[in-house]
């Protein structure tokens, strides 16, 4: 029996060129987003907690505690 | 295999090293048994890279997730949400692929000689949905339900699961212990992990730590318990680390929250797999190559890709490429599709 190859998505009608273009531009906003939080997470002062946390060895994270 | 494919393998495996070797390179960390404290450590790394290992001058996403979601003044990190994003976006699963030293060590195992090498077998897709289980709840639910009585978290997943951090933490630790000024441990914080003020032998409101000097009243020569956790944190490794002799990346694949957060931004992302229909012949030889299992020819930015690029090697027409936003045709301005790349994954 002859395999039939599997169907391209690009022939789906749902799929448009500016659909396409869309979502091959999503990363911009999401980017955006990024650094926005970053910056509001740094203002609350989330940057230290972290810092605060990786400066000292994790016991617990590491099994050793 | 042509010259060009060889160069490019070559290259990749020349990016993960100089990167691991990079966030890692606290070398007195490995001879003294201590880890960095200097303020790149504000930073943190796009790979899975374990904060409390004693070269490491990043720190881990995930352990900073669970640290920030965990502490008592935030139940969420906009801060590591953030970065995540915008990595994840710019850069989708290119890090498991080139800036994850983990995913570089599991790829190293699976060059060991193996009569068993299996990738293709029942079950496979549905355990890599595991991943995203382990992020919804030892990464983000638990840390913020689990409190103890000071209302801090546990960070379950390093905790528990977390090979990477036994690896790169708890190994080099226990065989380094006892050699030279130690860092401090969050075993000697009173009540909660996030008190450096309350550490003995500080004054309130000094600055806990400069450099990488140890601080008065801390241990000299620190107790590290291996106990029941730690031998349960050894199985996990052992069994990581077997698999990955047999399957290609299976952390990467089944248990990593970071891969799922990556993975969720693949098909959108910056970075992306291209696919110019008009040279492909269809011969196959993509899928075969792939080792994640998947159809680059079909669709190329599915949330397992991890960017490795055999696909792109295999291809014996150059259909396939990857790089940064959609590649641009003659006579194509920015931001016009063509029909033919239209509804790729």
């Amino acid at each position: 029996m002859k395999r039939t190859p599997p169907r391209s998505r690009a022939a789906s009608p749902r799929t448009t060129p500016v659909r396409n273009a869309k979502k091959s531009r999503l990363w911009i906003p999401l980017s955006l987003a990024g650094i926005l939080l970053i910056a509001l997470g740094a203002a609350r002062g989330e940057v230290d907690t972290v810092f605060r946390k990786a400066i000292m060895i994790c016991l617990e994270c590491i099994g050793i505690g | 295999m042509a010259k060009a494919a060889k160069q490019r393998i070559r290259g990749r495996g020349l990016i993960q090293l100089l990167f691991a070797a990079l966030t890692n390179s606290f070398v007195t960390g490995f001879a003294a048994g201590r880890i960095y404290q200097g303020n790149l450590k504000h930073l943190c790394h796009p790979g899975l890279n374990c904060y409390s290992c004693p070269g490491a001058v990043l720190s881990c996403p995930i352990g900073a997730l669970q640290a920030v979601i965990g502490s008592r003044a935030f139940h969420l990190s906009l801060y590591v949400m953030g970065f995540l994003l915008l990595v994840g976006a710019t850069l989708g699963r290119f890090v498991c692929g080139f800036l994850c030293p983990f995913g570089m060590i599991q790829e190293w195992l699976y060059k060991i000689p193996f009569p068993w090498k299996r990738n293709r077998f029942r079950g496979d897709a549905a355990l890599r949905y595991v991943k995203y289980a382990l992020l919804v709840v030892l990464v983000i639910a638990l840390p913020m339900l689990l409190v103890n009585d000071a209302g801090a978290g546990s960070p379950t997943f390093c905790k528990y699961v977390c090979p990477a951090g036994t690896l790169e933490g708890a190994v080099p630790l226990v065989l380094l212990s006892g050699k030279g000024p130690q860092t401090p441990t969050d075993a000697a914080l009173p009540a909660g992990p996030l008190q450096p003020q309350a550490l003995p032998g500080l004054p309130a409101g000094q600055p806990i730590l400069q450099g990488t000097t140890a601080l008065p009243g801390i241990a000299a020569e620190p107790v590290y318990r291996t106990g029941a956790l730690f031998n349960w944190k050894m199985t996990v490794l052992a069994l990581v680390i077997l698999l990955s002799v047999a399957t290609y990346r299976p952390f990467c694949k089944y248990l990593c929250p970071l891969g799922a957060i990556y993975g969720m931004l693949n098909p959108v992302a910056l970075y992306r797999l291209r696919m110019e229909d008009s040279l492909c012949i269809h011969c196959g030889r993509c899928r075969k190559a792939c080792l994640m299992c998947l159809d680059p020819e079909h669709r190329q930015n599915q949330a397992e890709c991890v960017r490795c690029g055999d696909c792109v090697n295999a291809c014996p027409t150059g259909a396939l490429s990857m790089g940064f936003g959609e590649k641009k045709r003659f006579g194509e301005t920015a931001g016009t599709a063509s029909p033919a790349g239209q509804g790729r994954g």
